[in-house]
């Protein structure tokens, strides 16, 4: 079902569309050290797709490099059905894909408002000058964007910190309002970097409902890394599963938990 | 009212006044120390160089006329022509702009991420060519600045004052002017920095640098057009200061004024510049009334100082340092642990 070019639907009935996203043999090095070696996958329309490994298989290099942080030195980027050139990260969020950080990246002397207003810029186009009138387009441009973050912090459930500094909010809350300024931008793909690292069960599930819903809702395409493999397999539609920056298994949650050298990456092999 | 009282009022205005001058160019580091944490050392310079600029292109100066003499033999000094005021300020705001994009092309996109001594290091260097360029492009001599603003002792205040307390004050118009343009600048870079999608853009990129690269801010672009604020701060700075007392390389040296206003009203509160450099003016002003003043110091602690107002000001920021190191406006800093 997997390789149909068309699409996939998948076990709860979702419509899975074509090819966002295409990685085609990527390498990339730090010197002498391979962070990823060959690697190929896709990401399709519709999809939450997961990238897990043990700590150090390359998966935060892999979401670098679809984000624009890293360049690889082989292989190819296929974004939308065209061979992407390099670029800089903040071109490739110009493209429309937005992304959160493991260790939050947040503008923590704005307030949340503020953070998530920045996810806009992408949408805002009125000059200067206008801006500064406060007229025409500035103003309708203003309040439309507006209007999509008022949406997003409902959505995520964040209105009654709306004002606050973000310094000042608890990590979880952090997390959160990142991923509300990834979203407010409306990209064609939301990449997230280890969502729940450092959380507890209950903000855990939180944010695993959030994901779903976004998905559900929005109809955003997420492509995710996160190494707590209960909660990816619950989450995801299809995995791709890193070891030692090689690509050891590719598919659904449950081919790869059948997939023999995942289960020896994750809980070691005898060696006789 | 007893005389010295009368005459403090008008040390008082006349401080204010120095202090609209002070708060001018702490303004522009303020600019550049909130989107990228640069401490620049060459704001005074910059003013400096937007001063001669500008006289330069109105005067209808040849550009590094003695280099071109010395080199072809030849004799040019002047293109013979005048350019209006308002034209020769758009044409050195270009040249402002121009300078900020070779500013970061060719030196802070090269220090991206590096201590922020180091970037302070650059600024100084930055400091010396500009003032070395400024001098060959446009040569040394004092000159004389005037694009047509008001000088000279305000009447209206003179003659009120005269009837209230049968004493006129003296207050420059060039000193009105100069605040009531700082009030403005005061008020659109605020509103910029808070309700443009540039000056969200700005504070953003001052926060968090992965951060405004992960949502498609170009940090070149924000850099560069946040030195270009700072060289147009820079040049209202360099015409006030011009226009006061001739554009002279000695006008680089009220940058080292600008650093007591900055440890007072914080490094990166936009109207902590202000604040601060009003209080350094009637502060400064003041204390030297104050000391200097036989009926007032010599009765009360039986001695006068004189020349006060070279010291007053870093005093006064030494003070601020050990009570409140991030000054009146500044952002507390808050370490974890």
């Amino acid at each position: 079902m997997l390789d149909a070019s068309e699409g996939y639907t998948t076990d709860d009935g979702r419509k899975i569309g074509g090819v966002v996203m295409e990685m085609k043999n990527i390498t990339l090095r730090f010197g002498g050290v391979v962070a990823i070696k060959d690697i190929s996958f896709d990401i399709r329309q519709g999809e939450i797709r997961a990238i897990i490994g043990p700590n150090g298989a390359g998966k935060s290099s892999m979401l670098n490099v679809i984000s624009g942080f890293y360049n690889p030195q082989e292989g190819e980027v296929w974004y939308q059905g065209s061979k992407r050139p390099p670029m800089r990260p903040y071109q490739v969020a110009q493209q429309g894909i937005a992304r959160t950080f493991q260790n939050i990246a947040l503008f923590e002397g704005m307030t949340v408002l503020d953070n998530v207003m920045t996810g806009r810029i992408r949408q805002m186009n009125a000059g200067l000058f206008s801006q500064a009138l406060w007229k025409g387009k500035a103003e309708n441009e203003e309040v439309e964007n507006r209007e999509v973050v008022e949406k997003v912090i409902d959505f995520l459930e964040i209105q009654a910190i709306r004002k606050t500094p973000v310094g000042r909010l608890p990590y979880g809350l952090k997390k959160r309002v990142e991923l509300a300024r990834a979203l407010a931008a409306e990209p064609s793909i939301l990449l997230l970097d280890e969502p729940m690292a450092g959380m507890n069960v209950e903000e855990k599930e939180d944010m695993s409902r959030f994901i779903l819903d976004v998905n559900d809702e929005f109809g955003t395409t997420i492509a995710l890394i996160e190494h707590d493999m209960g909660v990816v397999m619950d989450l995801s539609d299809r995995v791709v599963v890193m070891d030692y920056g090689m690509k050891i298994g590719d598919g659904t949650p449950d081919e790869v938990r059948s997939n023999q050298a995942v289960i020896d990456a994750y809980l070691g092999v005898a060696h006789d | 009212m007893p005389e010295q009282v009368i005459f403090g009022m008008e040390v008082f205005l006349n401080g204010l006044m120095a202090g609209v001058l002070y708060a001018l160019v702490a303004l522009g580091f303020v600019l550049i120390y909130k989107a990228s944490g640069i401490f620049n050392y060459a704001q005074g310079v910059m003013a400096l160089f937007a001063a001669l600029t500008l006289v330069g292109i109105m005067e209808g100066q040849v550009p590094f006329s003695h280099l071109i003499n010395a080199a072809l033999g030849t004799d040019l000094h002047h293109f013979g022509w005048h350019v209006p005021a308002f034209l020769a300020i758009l044409l050195t705001m270009v040249v402002m702009v121009a300078l900020s994009w070779l500013v970061n092309k060719i030196i802070f996109k090269h220090l991206v991420n590096q201590e922020a001594i180091i970037l302070f290091m650059a600024t100084i260097g930055l400091a010396y060519f500009l003032e070395g360029f400024g001098d060959i492009m446009w040569g040394s001599e004092i000159k004389k600045l005037d694009v047509g603003l008001p000088q000279g002792i305000n009447s209206l205040i003179d003659e009120t004052t005269f009837k209230i307390f049968d004493y006129g004050f003296f207050i420059d118009n060039l000193d009105i002017v100069a605040t009531i343009v700082a009030a403005l600048l005061v008020c659109a870079l605020v509103a910029f920095a808070q309700y443009s999608k540039q000056g969200r853009a700005m504070r953003a990129v001052a926060d968090d640098h992965q951060a405004a690269l992960s949502v498609g801010i170009s940090l070149n672009f924000i850099w560069v057009m946040v030195w270009s604020l700072a060289g147009f701060v820079a040049l209202v700075a360099g015409i006030m200061w011009g226009t006061k007392s001739g554009v002279q390389f000695s006008l680089s040296l009220i940058a080292l004024k600008a650093l007591p206003v900055l440890m007072l009203g914080g490094f990166t509160s936009i109207p902590g510049a202000i604040v601060g450099g009003l209080i350094i003016g009637v502060g400064e002003k003041l204390f030297e009334f104050i000391m200097s003043s036989q009926a007032i110091a010599g009765q009360l602690f039986g001695f006068t100082l004189s020349a006060t107002e070279n010291w007053f000001a870093y005093v006064l920021a030494l003070i601020f340092l050990v009570f409140r190191p991030q000054g009146l406006f500044g952002e507390k800093i808050i370490e974890r642990v």
